[in-house]
């Protein structure tokens, strides 16, 4: 009797150990449920909202809590078959440490959204509560599964779910004609990338139909059969990154979106096309071209200065989040195809450096730019504004907001000792060792591409300080903006969480590594050294470069409270509020401020072949003058106009065969008829 | 045995008939005219299919001969004809472009259907198996009729010579079809010429006229 108590008990904590991938299938299906629960009452904001959204965030801790547990012990492979979907076609489903990686970031970054969300969505707003809670935690659902998947079928089911689920979280304000157009454009792009990882997929079964990702991996390929499939994956998974030129619908999708849904979008949806492109690139092709590492690292450089760029010329705050995303996107391919060109020429080691570096982009991503977005949201309900020119001074109406979303800034601008700062200084290192490769091409051109990293990273720099100075700084630009009001208690918990991962993670980035550390080891087979002390991280060697932000962080406070304490306390310490030098202009009103369009003026400038401009200049006489200016992204009138006019003229061309007259139409058919007679004999 | 061969050709000499007045439906004008040939490729199909059943000895052939009878003979074109005379279409004739060269067509047509019917035939085991090439013919002919002819009227005779042409495809490859799916035909075709016939009324009074050339403003543009 004991004796089987105790072997009871043993084998309990066994299964708990040993079958995570069992227990997170089980909060994917609590998600499903809470989906489903909504419709018990469901037009109670009250219920969906502030029940359902903060179960949804405890599910998400549990599943960042078992992937952790598991990328922390056992990182043995676990899979389980559901006789679920078609006869014959069961759904695999395999926790790996690629899948729990991006589960770690998936339940992390949810649970700060989830828990912002409960406190976001108020009544009377489009969609109605529980259909917006259902597509909410489909969406959350629907990702989680594309990680796990380990069959095409199960991950296209996935895909296309969370490609639904998110085109009516984007369209939940459908009444807005530009709102269903940005959706319908979304809807576009996504399909279009999950026709190409379809086909991708049928590339990769290799001629034995079987359509489990185990038996693509054992399939081999030639040459130009292994790269047809690998740029049939870059161009479905980069649709869905956001990687240029498939990029537009992502600065028109995100602005559409409720805020937590961009922030979903933008920070975790983005990620699960990173996840595909390093599943089907590292894992599921057993041989990679340093070629692909090329086209990958152009891609990527370029899309991280064309976000850039963009993003310094918005005067949108959320369409400037949407294009710092591409550029974020951007550097995080920068990274997967660095570590495609070392691990080809055989330098593991640093092929596993480019690939931490991406990892940790994308988990930092996931971080800063969730909690940006969110404060978008909030500021977007005190004040009902999201252009940027009629924002200002709310640093003092929202306190809160503002000092989280300045973490947020912070970090995506890359400054120490925030998470932004160690992805991107591990980015930079790689770059430094590309000399080393045995490609003397490359190497003259490859220096380049890190003179042009720096360069977006000081951009993105700029671009987060005119964010941040034209919403939270200087003077109201509206009167009504002095009615803002801070954001409730559940937003701030999901703001705090995500900006508390922020500094954690720039202060104590060994906490990353060490989850980064078993991916690198899985697929590249070597892992970044994290010589690593609980002070400081050394990727390579101690000697070469090392970075320790917790006695960065402990520096910077320190020189913050001595300044204070001199300021406030040594020195006057009064505060005065007045007008500064006005130049003896007496009338000073807070439209004087630099604008955002300020802001963007000499990027215009200076990059001024990447945009379409058109220019309303006022003339002199005019008696109210405005200012306005457009600025179109040149790719749109370039690559996407002329296959929107392709489509067109093809539709009228198969509508000429409509004539109209009965006995055409009967030709039509006697001529199938003899053609498939002909076909018989 | 002496029998069985008499009965075979006097079977192709009825399929022959039924070619030809497919051949002279192609050329007809009058649309009376149209009426009583299809009533009597009906009869000579009646004929053929009894002589079938005859020397088969299959009871259920008979009664598909009496529906064809019923149908094909009596009922159709007496139905076609009082619906002319309701809408006055008696005495329509239509023009009709190149005749020559739409009978050069149809024998091109012919031309191909023997020559796809010689494998399938040489496979049967029918004794009116040589019929199956004029069966399919009379198919393709019909069709041919539909596309060069411009009055609703006319396009529905063409239509129930298609008909004509597969029972005696049906016929002459494996004996008829079940009596089942006969019976289903049969239905269908009453039920569609009553629908038609609706319709023609329906299109007179949107047009004034017969002429399905004024359906082409129907077209999306």
């Amino acid at each position: 009797m004991l004796l089987s108590a105790n072997h009871w008990i043993s084998g309990l904590a066994e299964t708990l150990a040993v079958n995570d991938l069992h227990f997170i299938l089980l909060l994917v299906a609590a998600w499903m449920m809470l989906g489903f629960a909504g419709f018990l009452r469901p037009h109670s904001v009250r219920f969906v909202a502030r029940m359902l959204f903060p179960a949804g965030a405890l599910l998400c801790l549990g599943v960042a809590l078992l992937a952790g547990l598991f990328l922390a012990s056992g990182q043995v492979p676990q899979l389980v078959i559901l006789p679920l979907g078609l006869p014959d076609l069961p759904f695999h489903i395999r926790l790996d440490v690629l899948s729990g990686f991006f589960l770690l970031l998936l339940g992390v970054a949810g649970a700060g959204i989830s828990t912002f969300a409960a406190g976001y969505f108020r009544s009377g707003e489009g969609t109605a509560p529980a259909l917006l809670g259902l597509e909410y935690h489909f969406f959350l659902a629907s990702m989680a599964m594309v990680i796990l998947a380990d069959d095409a079928y199960l991950f296209m089911v996935a895909w296309e779910t969370m490609a639904l689920s998110s085109y009516f979280l984007v369209t939940s304000h459908h009444r807005i004609p530009e709102i269903r157009r940005a959706g319908f454009l979304y809807l576009i792009m996504a399909h279009v990338g999950a026709v190409c990882i379809l086909l991708c997929f049928g590339v990769l079964q290799g001629g034995s139909w079987q359509f489990t990702f185990d038996a693509m991996r054992s399939a081999h390929f030639a040459p130009f059969w292994a790269t047809t499939a690998f740029l049939l994956a870059l161009l479905g998974f980069g649709a869905k990154a956001g990687l240029v030129p498939m990029h537009v619908w992502l600065p028109e999708a995100h602005p559409a979106a409720p805020s937590p849904v961009s922030a979903m979008m933008s920070g975790l949806m983005l990620k699960t096309a990173i996840y595909g492109m390093l599943r089907v690139s590292f894992d599921l092709l057993s041989i990679r071209f340093w070629q692909w590492g090329v086209l990958l690292l152009v891609l990527g450089l370029f899309s991280a200065l064309f976000g850039a760029v963009f993003a310094a010329v918005q005067t949108d705050m959320k369409r400037l989040l949407a294009y710092s995303s591409i550029e974020n996107v951007g550097l995080i391919f920068t990274g997967i195809g660095l570590a495609i060109l070392f691990e080809t020429s055989n330098m593991h080691l640093f092929a596993a450096l480019a690939l931490t570096a991406a990892l940790v982009h994308s988990f930092n991503h996931a971080l800063f730019k969730s909690l940006l977005f969110l404060t978008t949201g909030s500021v977007l309900h005190a004040t009902k504004q999201r252009s940027l020119g009629k924002l200002g001074g709310l640093i003092r109406h929202m306190p809160w907001v503002a000092s989280l979303a300045l973490i947020g800034t912070l970090s995506i601008a890359g400054l120490p000792p925030l998470n932004g700062f160690v992805s991107e200084w591990l980015l930079l290192q790689s770059f430094l060792f590309t000399p080393q490769l045995p490609h003397a091409f490359l190497n003259m051109l490859i220096p380049l591409g890190a003179a042009a990293l720096a360069l977006t990273v000081a951009l993105s720099a700029y671009v987060m300080v005119k964010f941040y100075g034209v919403i939270f700084l200087g003077q109201p630009r509206e009167p009504s903006l002095v009615n803002a009001h801070d954001a409730n208690w559940l937003e701030r918990l999901g703001l705090i969480w995500l900006a508390a991962g922020c500094i954690l993670i720039g202060a104590l980035p060994q906490l990353v590594l060490r989850a980064v550390a078993p991916v690198t080891g899985k697929l590249l087979g070597d892992t970044v050294r994290s010589s690593s002390t609980f002070w400081s991280i050394a990727p390579i060697a101690q000697q070469q470069a090392s970075y320790s932000g917790l006695i960065l962080l402990a520096g910077i406070l320190s020189v913050v409270a001595v300044t204070f304490v001199c300021v406030r306390v040594l020195a006057h310490g009064r505060i005065r509020r007045t007008n500064t030098w006005d130049c003896g202009y007496p009338w000073q009103t807070s439209r004087m401020q630099d604008t955002a369009e300020g802001f963007g003026q000499p990027i215009r400038h200076m990059f001024g072949t990447f945009f379409r401009m058109e220019r309303n200049l006022p003339s002199a006489s005019d008696t109210t003058p405005r200012y306005r200016i457009y600025i179109e992204d040149r790719l749109w009138r370039a690559v996407y106009l002329p296959i929107a006019r392709g489509v067109q003229m093809l539709a009228d061309g198969i509508g000429f065969l409509q004539g109209g007259r009965l006995s055409i139409y009967l030709l039509y058919s006697f001529l199938t008829l003899l053609g498939l007679l002909v076909f018989v004999l | 045995m002496h029998t069985s061969q008499l009965i075979a050709e006097v079977l192709r000499v009825l399929a022959a008939g039924l070619l030809l007045i497919s051949f002279a439906m192609l050329s007809g004008r009058r649309t009376q005219q149209l009426i009583t040939l299809f009533a009597w490729q009906g009869g000579l199909l009646f004929v053929s299919t009894c002589l079938v059943a005859y020397s088969s000895g299959l009871t259920e052939m008979y009664y598909s001969a009496a529906l064809t009878l019923l149908l094909k003979v009596i009922a159709l074109p007496w139905i076609l004809n009082r619906l002319i005379k309701r809408l006055g279409a008696q005495w329509d004739s239509e023009q009709l472009v190149n005749v020559p060269t739409t009978m050069l067509v149809g024998l091109v047509l012919v031309i191909f259907a023997f020559g796809l019917a010689q494998p399938i035939s040489s496979m049967a085991t029918t004794i009116t198996r040589h019929t199956l090439g004029i069966a399919l013919a009379v198919i393709l002919l019909a069709f041919l009729m539909m596309i060069t002819r411009r009055k609703a009227v006319t396009q529905v005779i063409g239509f129930l010579a298609m008909e004509n042409g597969l029972f005696l495809a049906a016929t002459s490859a494996t004996y008829g079809m079940p009596m089942v799916i006969e019976l289903g035909i049969a239905l269908d075709l009453l039920v569609g010429v009553f629908i038609l016939g609706i319709f023609f009324f329906q299109i007179r009074e949107q047009f004034d006229s017969l002429d399905l050339h004024n359906l082409e403003s129907l077209k999306e543009d």
